[in-house]
C-alpha cells in the first residue's frame, strides 16, 4: 500500500510507503493522523500550507456489505478546526483497490487562474498507480451536472469521478466534494465543512479514477473475514430497519420527519419551535406516496455505491416521470422544509438538486437560509424566494456569498441573535432542547454542530439500543462519549454508519463486524479495543483543535438555546457545562 | 369510532407512520384520526384497536413523549405510532 501525494505546485506526484505508525489507520483515522501530523493548525484553510487527505476504509472494496466510503480530512476553512466528511461512492472502493491508502494533495499552482484534473490508473507494467494531469480549466463555473457527462466521455473505460462545484471554487465555506453514485450522478457529497473550497483552492477540479487490473486489497485471514461478513449480511437482512423493503429501504432516511415531529425535536423557523405543522408533507413516507402516483407503481430506494445492501438513496420524480432529483435525504427534506417552514415536496426537491449542481452543502444551506429569513430578507414559507436565493449563492452575486459563507457569517451580517451554529457549522435536523444528548454531541465533536459524530438519537428516539429519555440530561454525556468513540471506529472502518442500527441490536452482527475488521488486517481486536480505537481518533482531533485555538470554551451551544424555551416542551438546553467537559476529560 | 367495554368514553387522536398505515386505510398522508375509547384505556388498546400487529408497533409517542405499551391515555390525548425506523 501506497501514500500517493500529489503536489499541485509542480504538477508532479510520488509514491511512498505506508510508514509503521500508519499500519493499521485507515479511512478517518488516517486522515485526521495525517492533518494532524502534517498541516500547521493555525495555517489559513484556503493557504499553501494546508492539504486534504483521501482514505478509503479499512474493508473498503473488499466483499463486505455497505462499505463504500471515503474520508476526506482537511481543516476546515468553516470551523477553523479539523474536519472529516465522508461520503458512499464507487471512487471508495476503486481507490483502495489501487492499494492507495492516502491519496494526499498539496500546494499550490503558480498559475492561480488554472485548474487542473488528474486522471489516476494502475499502471500494469510497473505494477503500481499513475497520475497524469490535464488541463481543466475549461470545465470550471459549470453546473456539476453538465460536466460529469462530459467527463465520462472524454475518459474511457470504468470511471469514478471526485470534483468540484461553483461554491468551491467561490471559496465558500459552504462547499462540498462530489463524488458520483452508481447512475453516474454527481450525488454523492463529503458535504461538511467547506472542503469543496480546500481542494478547489489547490486548484484541482477533478481526480478521476479507473482502476482497472488493479489487485485489490490484501485479507490476512479469509475465513474470519468471511465468518464475520456473512453475520454482518445476516445482521443487516433481518433487522427491521436495514432489510430489504424495510424502513431504509422504502422510505429513506427522510422517514425519520414524522417521529423528530411527533417528538417535539424536529427544527421548524430557524429553530423556533420543535413542530411544524407540514412535517408529513415533507417526509419520507410522502417521498413514497409521491413516486408511486407519478409512476404508477411502488419505487424502492436504490444504493449509492457499490455492494450496499441497505439501499437507502431515493429518486424523487416529476408528474411527467422524469427525474427531479436524487436523493432527497432527511437533513435536506428537514433543512430546506421545516426549518424554513417550506412544506412543498417539490420546490424542495429543487432546492436539493440545486445544492448538488452548485456543490452547496443541504444542511449548512438551509441553515443559512433559515437565518436569512429570521432576518426578514424573504418570509418563512417562501419556497420560491429560497430558490432564487439558493442561484445567488451559486451565481456569486454579493448576497450569494454572504449567503455562501455559511450560517454563522450570514447572522452576523444581518444581525440576527438566533444562530444554530457550533464551531460555526450549522446544526443538522435534530433540536438539542427537545434531545439533550445529541446537543451533547453537537456542543462537543470535534468537528462543529454534527449529528452523525455521536448519533445519540439511535436510543433517544428511535429505541435502538435501549431507550432512553431524550429530554433528561441524565447519563447524556456518558451517552455522547461511547457514540462519539464507537462512530470513530466505524468512519474508520469503511463501513456506512447505517450499519449502526443493526449491528447495535444484534449482537452478532456487532461481533461480525469486528471479526471483517480483524480478518483483513490480522488484528485480534476485542469491542473494547475498537472502542479505545475510536477515542483514539477524537484524542488527535481534539488535540488539533487546540492547537488552532479551539479549546473547551467553543465546546457550547449558542446561548439562545439557554434562554428561549422550545415548544412544545418548553424545555432550554439544560445540560450543564460540567457535563459537556466531562465528555473529553473523561474519554 | 367506537371501542366497546364500558359505558363513559373519551376521544384521542391518533397518527399512524411508514408501513403502519397499510393497516389502516383512512390513515392518509397528514390525516390526524380520531377514535373513541373507553375512559381509562391504555395504549395497547389503542393498537388492538387497530388491529396492528404487535411486532410492528415500536415506538408510540403520546403528547409528544415516549410511552409503552401499558400507559393510561386520557380524553384529547394526541398519539403517534411507529414501527421500527432509522435514518440519519
Ligand atoms: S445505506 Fe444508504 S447511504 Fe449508506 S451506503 Fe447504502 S445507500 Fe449509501
Amino acid at each position: 500500500m501506497w501514500i500517493l501525494r500529489i503536489d499541485m505546485k509542480e504538477l508532479s506526484y510520488k509514491l511512498e510507503d505506508v510508514p509503521e505508525r500508519y499500519r493499521l489507520l485507515y479511512g478517518r483515522a488516517l486522515t485526521s493522523q495525517m492533518i494532524f501530523d502534517e498541516v500547521p493548525p493555525l495555517c489559513h484553510a484556503l493557504g499553501p500550507n494546508n492539504k486534504l487527505v483521501f482514505s478509503a476504509g479499512i474493508v473498503t472494496s473488499t466483499s463486505a456489505p455497505t462499505s463504500a466510503r471515503v474520508s476526506v480530512g482537511c481543516k476546515s476553512p468553516l470551523t477553523g478546526g479539523i474536519k472529516e466528511a465522508n461520503a458512499g461512492t464507487s471512487w471508495a472502493p476503486d481507490l483502495a483497490s489501487m492499494r492507495i491508502r492516502a491519496l494526499v494533495i498539496e500546494g499550490f499552482p503558480e498559475q492561480g487562474e488554472k485548474y487542473w484534473g488528474t486522471f489516476i490508473s494502475w499502471d500494469k507494467d510497473a505494477g503500481k498507480p499513475k497520475v497524469e494531469f490535464f488541463d481543466a480549466t475549461g470545465y470550471t463555473g459549470q453546473d456539476v451536472y453538465d460536466t460529469f457527462p462530459k467527463i465520462y466521455e472524454r475518459f474511457e473505460g470504468r470511471i469514478s469521478i471526485c470534483s468540484v462545484g461553483n461554491a468551491g471554487e467561490k471559496s465558500y465555506g459552504n462547499s462540498g466534494i462530489v463524488f458520483n453514485d452508481q447512475a453516474k450522478r454527481p450525488s454523492r457529497y463529503a458535504g461538511r465543512g467547506g472542503v469543496g473550497a480546500v481542494l478547489a483552492s489547490k486548484r484541482l477540479k477533478f481526480i478521476i479514477l479507473n482502476e482497472k487490473g488493479s489487485p485489490g486489497v490484501d485479507i490476512v485471514d479469509k475465513p474470519l473475514f468471511d465468518e464475520g461478513r456473512k453475520k454482518m449480511i445476516d445482521a443487516i437482512r433481518s433487522h427491521a430497519i436495514s432489510k430489504p423493503k424495510g424502513g431504509l429501504n422504502s422510505y429513506g432516511t427522510a422517514v425519520l420527519v414524522n417521529i423528530l415531529n411527533e417528538a417535539g425535536g424536529l427544527p421548524t423557523r430557524n429553530f423556533s419551535s420543535g413542530r411544524f405543522e407540514g412535517a408529513a408533507k415533507t417526509a419520507g413516507e410522502a417521498i413514497f406516496e409521491t413516486n408511486k402516483e407519478r409512476m404508477g407503481k411502488e419505487i424502492y430506494n436504490h444504493a449509492c455505491s457499490p455492494g450496499c445492501i441497505i439501499q437507502c438513496s431515493n429518486t424523487y420524480y416529476n408528474t411527467d416521470k422524469t427525474e427531479r432529483t436524487s436523493c432527497i435525504e432527511y437533513e435536506s427534506t428537514w433543512s430546506l422544509g421545516a426549518n424554513l417552514g417550506i412544506d412543498d415536496l417539490d420546490d424542495i426537491a429543487t432546492m436539493v438538486q440545486l445544492c448538488n449542481a452548485y456543490g452547496l452543502d443541504t444542511i449548512e444551506t438551509g441553515g443559512t437560509l433559515g437565518v436569512a429569513m429570521e432576518a426578514g430578507v424573504i418570509p418563512f414559507g417562501d419556497s420560491k424566494g429560497a430558490i432564487n436565493l439558493i442561484h445567488e449563492m451559486g451565481k456569486g452575486t454579493p448576497l450569494g456569498r454572504i449567503l455562501g459563507s455559511g450560517t454563522e457569517t450570514t447572522g452576523k451580517a444581518f444581525g440576527v441573535r438566533r444562530v444554530p451554529t457550533v464551531k460555526g457549522q450549522s446544526m443538522p435536523a435534530y433540536e438539542p432542547r427537545a434531545v439533550k444528548g445529541i446537543g451533547i454531541t453537537y456542543a462537543t465533536t470535534t468537528m462543529g454542530a454534527d449529528h452523525t459524530a455521536g448519533y445519540t438519537i439511535a436510543p433517544e428516539i428511535l429505541g435502538v439500543s435501549g431507550k432512553s429519555d431524550p429530554l433528561s440530561p441524565e447519563g447524556k454525556a456518558e451517552l455522547s462519549r461511547a457514540f462519539q468513540a464507537t462512530t470513530a471506529f466505524i468512519d474508520s472502518s469503511g463501513h456506512c454508519l447505517f450499519i449502526a442500527f443493526p449491528i447495535l441490536d444484534i449482537a452478532s452482527g456487532f461481533e461480525g463486524f469486528i471479526q471483517e475488521c480483524n480478518g483483513v488486517l490480522g488484528t485480534n481486536w476485542t469491542a473494547a479495543d475498537i472502542v479505545a480505537y475510536g477515542a483514539n481518533v477524537l484524542k488527535v482531533e481534539r488535540a488539533f483543535n487546540e492547537a488552532a485555538g479551539i479549546k473547551a470554551e467553543a465546546d457550547r451551544l449558542p446561548e439562545f438555546m439557554r434562554l428561549e424555551p422550545l415548544p412544545p416542551h418548553n424545555q432550554v438546553f439544560d445540560v450543564p457545562d460540567s457535563a459537556l467537559d466531562a465528555v473529553f476529560k473523561e474519554m | 369510532m367506537r371501542v366497546s367495554g364500558g359505558d363513559a368514553t373519551m376521544k384521542v387522536k391518533v397518527r399512524l407512520f411508514a408501513n403502519l398505515r397499510d393497516y389502516v386505510p383512512e390513515a392518509k398522508i397528514g390525516t390526524t384520526l380520531e377514535v373513541d375509547l373507553r375512559e381509562g384505556a391504555l395504549v395497547k388498546d389503542l393498537v388492538d384497536h387497530y388491529q396492528l400487529p404487535a411486532e410492528l408497533v415500536k415506538l408510540v409517542y403520546v403528547n409528544a413523549i415516549y410511552r409503552e405499551m401499558d400507559f393510561q391515555l386520557r380524553d384529547g390525548d394526541e398519539v403517534g405510532i411507529f414501527p421500527p425506523i432509522g435514518g440519519g
